[in-house]
């Protein structure tokens, strides 16, 4: 882990390198530090070129992407990006918020100009996207991956309904096929 | 034909009984009354046809080898050494549902795979039974969530063998209900009970028209111990 003053050099240099350049403010929100666990919360438009600033620094495998409901607090979902730096065995945490009524956020999978893409990040975002309907833009293949294809709702949502499909004992026999 | 009296008949049926031959070869003992009936009884079987095919059809299931989820692995156990599901007759464990009259659910059914299950279920021979192994497959166990469906409802099910996972000794217990009800209600159809009379699978070609089946004279597809 990168420690207390570690995180806040990376968050400085993100700041320096990205902010100025683009002009359109830094994009780093927020830096925590929390248990040894070192949290960058970053702008939702910038995460490709936040990711492809901390691969430079070393953080070059992505251990998993995975998305949060924060219902009912806005903006309500978050992806969360989990990085490794395999020389140094150095973990960085990589966090946005996106709200629920937009609920889109820049695809980290396809090589783009802001950097190369993260192949593992492609069924990871098609999860994320089927269990929380957190979209994608310019996945290449943005379909659900674990519920049927024709499934409706994103069942990982804290505000999805709780129970499943009611389970038939001999007391409600009559209202299954086997009564006919 | 002149026919013999009584007595010599008796004596040629006891004899052939004996394995001895009418001409005299191998003469047997002279056996009357109730000595007679008790050879014979000891000796000779009589059944119906039906119950002589549920008997056949209850000692050897084909099951399906399939398994969901960790109760498969509690499955797999029934055909080792200490079970030893072969002893019953139940261990030809097929891998195409098409050799398979016996399809044993072991694990939870996600909603994604209740589809390719039933599939499978329908190509199944008739007559064909169904085992719900586990918590999860009958009532979802500690699954109440959106990823599953209990097994009844979407397809027949004969044997519901609780627990999470149930041991070997409680699937061995559920196989050999199985075993009795098909040998003594040889009559109990999942098609009457569930009202599925006219969905047997008919495959392209093979009319079912005036087609009878061997066995009892019912129309194929029509079979009695389904």
């Amino acid at each position: 882990m990168p420690d207390a003053t570690g995180l806040e050099l990376i968050a400085q240099a993100l700041r320096t390198a990205e902010g100025e350049a683009q002009a359109s403010g830094s994009p780093v929100i927020e830096t925590v530090f929390f248990r040894g666990r070192g949290t960058l919360v970053v702008e939702p438009d910038r995460i490709r070129t936040v990711l492809a600033h901390l691969r430079e620094r070393g953080y070059t495998f992505m251990a998993s992407l995975h998305g949060v409901d924060y219902y009912p607090h806005e903006p309500r979902l978050g992806v969360i990006y989990e990085l490794l730096d395999m020389n140094s065995v150095d973990r960085i945490t990589v966090k946005l918020r996106v709200p629920s009524a937009a609920p889109e956020v820049d695809s980290v999978t396809p090589d783009t100009p802001d950097g190369a893409g993260w192949p593992t990040a492609d069924h990871q975002e098609r999860e994320v996207f089927d269990m929380f309907g957190v979209v994608f833009r310019d996945h290449p293949d943005l379909r659900r991956i674990l519920m049927p294809e024709d499934y409706e709702g994103h069942p990982q949502r804290r505000d999805f309904p709780i129970g499943g499909e009611p389970v038939l004992f001999t007391f409600n026999e009559s209202e299954t096929h086997g009564s006919r | 034909m002149k026919r013999e009296p009584l007595r010599v008949r008796k004596l040629n049926a006891t004899q052939l009984l004996r394995g001895g031959d009418l001409e005299g070869a191998n003469q047997p003992a002279h056996l009357e009354g109730q000595e007679l009936e008790r050879y014979v009884q000891e000796r000779v079987v009589t059944t119906t046809l039906d119950s002589a095919v549920a008997w056949a059809r209850s000692n050897s299931f084909f099951p399906l080898s399939f398994g969901l989820a960790c109760c498969a692995m509690e499955q797999f156990q029934t055909a080792g050494p200490r079970m030893d599901i072969a002893r019953f007759g139940y261990e030809a464990f097929r891998a195409s549902p098409r050799q398979a009259d016996l399809i044993i659910l072991a694990g939870r059914v996600s909603i994604k795979m209740a589809p390719i299950i039933r599939r499978l279920y329908d190509q199944m021979l008739e007559p064909k039974w169904a085992i719900s192994m586990g918590a999860c497959c009958s009532s979802m166990g500690v699954f109440n969530n959106y990823a599953l469906v209990p097994s009844d409802k979407f397809m027949p099910v004969d044997v519901h063998v609780p627990g999470c996972p149930p041991r070997p000794e409680a699937l061995m217990h559920g196989v050999l209900k199985l075993r009795k009800m098909v040998q003594d209600d040889p009559d109990m159809g999942w098609r009457d009970r569930y009202g599925a009379r006219g969905t047997e699978e008919v495959l392209p070609g093979a009319g079912r028209t005036g087609a009878v089946n061997a066995v009892g004279g019912h129309p194929i597809g029509d079979t009695a111990g389904a």
